[in-house]
């Protein structure tokens, strides 16, 4: 009983943890969108800044290594900014 | 043009705001909505505005080539030899400290894993907010209570072996606790054998083997024993934050995890000061923009104006492998390519003998390794490389 009442409280958390203000929101781009990408930046896939998989964002969108997804931050000088890292495990 | 006016001035304007918007940042976009919101304007004069507009965007860009690396270094150096070297100063009337200055920056890049003053701003929801006196019972809930903090008095009975604690009640009641609560804690850590009577104010712990050193041992144990709050939160101050307009609570020592569960606090918008605390409960993205903030937070306390988008940067190294990882020999630099490089910044025999045990090849692609070598640096004109063809 007491290990389900942990589990709750820890879902709880996590759903807290993920409308916390200075929690991007974030999205898991399809393969095919990621060619363009990578294209359009002129880099490879590695290049990009990483996120872990057990990172509370990644987590929260089910991203897996290999993933490339996308961050939408509010940025202090740009009212708000996309940008893109690449899964790796961890 | 007299057909242009007819054509509804507004409906103009929001298209070509949506064509620069695929070129422009949202921030500039809004701004010249609201500036042109109130002001009559033809499609020509607007045709011109957003070739000027889009001019000198792009003027302002970051050239490719360009070392803003080092332009960092500078802006950020400079600043930090005019600030103070003392780690912290007692602001307020109830004494609460807190780091600032050049030891708090270097904490901040060193990517330390603890701050020197562990800090938490805790906001509160609707209900809390409003009120100090509700602001207070937050904070009670939150500030680690020992049975320590509601005695009055401690004595041991060496004849009788016992130990004689008398709880102060308003301190109790103040916190929102009760003698039950007390006579719960007391019980569960009094040990076998020990007897517990509450009479009024007073607990009388009577242990069957008279010991002093035992007697002592227990006493120390019961005051130190945590009645209310979260562990590792030491202080907290309810204080009315003029630029939120609102009563918030701010903590020494953090707990960011434990305090998101708390009711009536905020969990939206309460953060900690612990980057690597951060990065744990809220993940990298989360961890970058507290180190900017921070980073942003101590220049501004000592009146250095420093551009946002350096200390971005520095940030966004920071985190770069989804970790939080320094600006030094243990992070940044360590994780660098070329052996030359690592071994021109620290510890440079270490580093000779470590690359040529694994092999390591040298590329001479980064700045430090071709001016060891005498190349052409990599940067600014030095970036463009030719190809000749030959007929």
């Amino acid at each position: 009983m007491s290990a389900g009442g942990r589990r709750r409280k820890t879902e709880e958390r996590f759903k807290r943890v993920l409308e916390h203000e200075y929690m991007p929101k974030a999205e898991v781009i399809p393969k095919e969108e990621v060619k363009e990408i990578l294209k359009q930046l002129n880099a490879k896939m590695f290049q990009l800044p990483w996120i872990r998989s057990s990172d509370p964002l990644a987590r929260a969108i089910g991203a897996r290594p290999g993933n490339v997804i996308r961050i939408i931050r509010k940025s202090d000088t740009a009212g708000e900014f996309i940008t893109y890292r690449f899964v790796v495990p961890g | 043009m007299a057909e242009t006016k007819s054509m509804g001035p507004q409906e103009d304007l929001n298209n070509v705001l949506v064509q620069l918007a695929k070129i422009l940042p949202p921030r500039i976009i809004d701004d010249l909505r609201n500036r042109l919101s109130n002001m009559e304007i033809t499609k020509e004069q607007l045709a011109n505005l957003t070739r000027i507009l889009v001019n000198e965007y792009y003027k302002m860009l970051i050239d490719p080539g360009e070392a803003i690396g080092i332009v960092t270094a500078q802006s950020v150096g400079e600043p930090s030899t005019q600030m103070i070297l003392r780690s912290f100063h007692f602001a307020g009337l109830r004494e609460f400290s807190m780091a600032l200055g050049l030891p708090r920056m270097i904490e901040l890049v060193d990517a330390r894993r603890k701050p020197s003053i562990p800090m938490m701003m805790i906001y509160l929801d609707e209900e809390h907010r409003k009120d100090p006196n509700k602001a207070q019972e937050v904070a009670y809930k939150v500030q680690l209570t020992t049975i320590e903090n509601v005695t009055k008095s401690v004595e041991i009975d060496y004849i009788n072996s016992q130990i004689i604690i008398e709880i102060d009640k308003n301190e109790l009641n103040q916190r929102g606790l009760s003698m039950e609560d007390v006579r719960k804690v007391v019980e569960r850590i009094k040990g076998k054998g020990a007897r517990v009577e509450i009479e009024d104010n007073v607990i009388r712990v009577t242990l069957e083997e008279a010991d002093i050193i035992k007697l002592r041992r227990v006493r120390d144990k019961i005051m130190q024993t945590r009645l209310a709050g979260i562990k590792n939160v030491k202080k907290s101050l309810v204080r009315y934050s003029e630029r939120d307009g609102e009563w918030i609570i701010e903590t020494e020592g953090t707990n960011l995890e434990a305090v998101l569960t708390i009711d009536g606090v905020d969990y939206r918008r309460t953060i900690s000061n612990d980057i690597h605390e951060v990065a744990e409960v809220l993940g990298v993205e989360a961890a970058r923009t507290v180190i900017m903030r921070e980073l942003k937070k101590v220049l501004d306390q000592q009146g250095l104006d420093t551009d946002l988008r350096h200390l971005m940067l520095v940030s966004d190294v920071m985190t770069w492998t989804g970790k939080v990882r320094q600006v030094g020999r243990h992070g940044v630099v360590s994780e660098k390519e070329s052996p030359l490089a690592r071994a021109a910044f620290e510890v440079t025999v270490k580093n000779l003998v470590e690359a040529s045990i694994k092999g390591e090849f040298e590329n001479f692609r980064g700045v430090v390794e071709s001016v060891l070598a005498g190349k052409y640096i990599p940067i600014g004109t030095g970036i463009v490389q030719l190809l000749m063809e030959f007929e």
